[in-house]
């Protein structure tokens, strides 16, 4: 299963009949492991990693460091929620260090962004400071190298 | 180009004009002029070096680590290399005396070969086999003596198909397995048998364990001076080149017993000096911390090996499963063609490279190398394009 996984995570839109084939297992059983991931959630989604910035659309970006109050019985999971249940909300970490959620916000413009942390995250109950940063460029995400020069040299036919 | 006299040919070396222009060059030409070639011909991993092992080189050269080395390789790279054999097969090899770092494995065997070989003594070499293995015996002025492997025996060796061509001339046995181009192995009791042997006629063992990394299936790859008795007689060469992705680096070694290894280091003082000090400290990052970063592509080969043996099996071309090294050795005897034939047509009309099967040995006739030493989609493209090939090509 794991190894499934690691190729699914690598390469979701691969076909059934090559990752029976790589795994050395038949089609119906790879089906079938699939489903159940899916039913389970261990898959959660199958995303697609685009460039948009090559695609001519332009975002920004913004990593936040927000401070919170922890209240009591839930801790910071239920601030947590009130965060990432917003569209614009990409990403949510609980944090160790000086800060203590991390989250990533995409919207359209630096004024767009400023202006939702601004009216919405600052304002929450409990939010006690958040810090934003404006990412400039990307050269890696997941795992995959944006503007990768490396391909192969080799000659073709060698001994 | 320089005008030259029509009898130069006449003036080389004639142990140069004994040997024959490797088979593959041909495909290279034909495949070099096409857009779109789907190559399994490469004999090299299609993985570039890892990036841990690039980094330390390149800061090596910002330290400023250009100069010679010792002839024997640099000395902390020789205790990795001891220490990687003590603990992967427990082999016992002294640093200072035993082990020589050279140019690839193919600087090696040169000197391995050189160093042993008075004229006239045989060698005796199952094929199919790496198309190196028979030249360089002739240029050390040796006899290479071809031993066929069969596919009903997975390509294994047996002493009995040795002993039919020992002769008093017989002073070496050259092994190599994992096997380029069959993707056979030896499993220890295969080995074991194969030691009888060497011990019965007192032969020095040459065993070529570039591969040794690369097994599959659960199966573990022996090395053959870890049988007993027979680390003193062996020569044992290796390197980082498919095991790290290295082959431009031009990396390797062997190991043997002092005398030897001394010998070898005599003609590698006055012929090579030492290898590139660059990839000595590449290989030196590579055996401390390389490990996982090799696991991880021999897993990825395990799955395209998977892919390739279900494709092949699927369009009827019949092969054995390999169980090492990146090659699959399909026999396509059943289409007519001899193997050099199929390599060529198949290149014209699909654009699909491979190395016709003759070209590493006339036992290798009836079947193609393919590495799979590829990308998943590559081969599955190339694996489409072949069963076109065979639909629309049918000679018989």
């Amino acid at each position: 299963m794991k190894e499934l996984l690691e190729l699914l995570e690598h390469d979701a839109r691969r076909p059934v009949s090559e990752l029976a084939s790589m795994l050395h297992r038949s089609e119906y059983e790879v089906e079938q492991d699939i489903k159940k991931l899916e039913k389970d959630k261990i898959i959660l989604s199958y995303n697609t990693l685009i460039n948009w910035e090559k695609f001519g659309t332009d975002t920004v970006t913004a990593i936040i460091e927000i401070n919170l109050t922890p209240q009591r019985e839930v801790g910071f999971d239920a601030i947590a929620e009130r965060i990432y249940r917003f569209d614009e909300v990409r990403t949510v970490y609980l944090m160790s260090g000086s800060f203590d959620l991390l989250v990533i916000i995409e919207g359209k413009s630096l004024k767009d962004v400023a202006n939702f942390v601004a009216t919405r995250l600052a304002t929450i109950e409990g939010v006690t400071q958040t810090r934003s940063h404006f990412m400039l460029k990307p050269y890696k995400k997941d795992g995959v190298i944006i503007n990768d020069e490396e391909r192969d040299r080799r000659l073709v036919v060698t001994p | 180009m320089i005008e030259t006299r029509p009898d130069w040919h006449d003036r080389l070396s004639p142990a140069v004009n004994a040997i024959a222009p490797s088979g593959i060059r041909k495909f290279f030409d034909i495949a070099a002029q096409m857009e779109d070639v789907i190559s399994l011909g490469v004999g090299e991993p299609d993985f570039i070096t890892p990036w841990s092992i690039r980094e330390s080189c390149v800061y090596g050269l910002e330290q400023g680590y250009t100069s010679y080395t010792a002839n024997r390789g640099l000395p902390e790279l020789r205790e990795e290399i001891a220490r990687h054999y003590k603990e992967e097969y427990d082999c016992s090899y002294e640093a200072k005396t035993d082990i020589l770092v050279t140019v690839g494995v193919s600087e090696a065997l040169d000197l391995a070969m050189r160093a042993i070989l008075a004229p006239g003594d045989e060698v005796l070499i199952p094929e199919p086999c790496y198309v190196s293995y028979q030249a360089c015996t002739t240029l050390a002025g040796g006899v290479p003596v071809s031993v066929p492997a069969k596919i009903e025996n997975e390509f294994r060796i047996t002493p009995q198909e040795l002993e039919e061509h020992v002769t008093d001339k017989t002073k070496v046995l050259l092994i190599g397995y994992p096997n380029n181009p069959t993707g056979a192995i030896m499993r220890r009791e295969d080995l074991m048998a194969i030691a009888a042997f060497a011990k019965k006629h007192d032969l020095i063992v040459i065993s070529d364990e570039i591969y040794g990394d690369l097994t599959y299936g659960g199966e573990e790859h022996v090395c053959f001076s870890s049988l007993p008795d027979m680390q003193e007689r062996t020569i044992l060469l290796n390197g980082f080149s498919k095991a790290y992705a290295m082959t431009g680096w031009r990396i390797g070694y062997a190991m043997s017993n002092p005398t030897i290894i001394g010998a070898m280091t005599k003609i590698h003082q006055y012929t090579m000096l030492c290898a590139p000090i660059t990839a000595q400290i590449a290989a030196i990052e590579a055996l401390r911390h390389g490990k996982k970063y090799m696991q991880k592509m021999v897993a990825e080969y395990d799955r395209r090996r998977h892919l390739i043996y279900d494709g092949f099996t699927k369009m009827g071309l019949s092969c054995f499963e390999p169980k090492g090294a990146f090659y699959i050795f399909p026999s396509i005897t059943s289409t007519g063609y001899t193997s050099e034939e199929f390599a060529e047509e198949l290149l014209k009309s699909e654009h699909v490279a491979l190395i016709p099967g003759s070209a590493f040995g006339t036992c290798g006739e009836g079947h193609v190398r393919c590495s799979y030493a590829t990308s998943i989609d590559k081969i599955s493209e190339a694996l489409a394009r072949i069963e076109n090939f065979l639909k629309n090509h049918p000679k018989r």
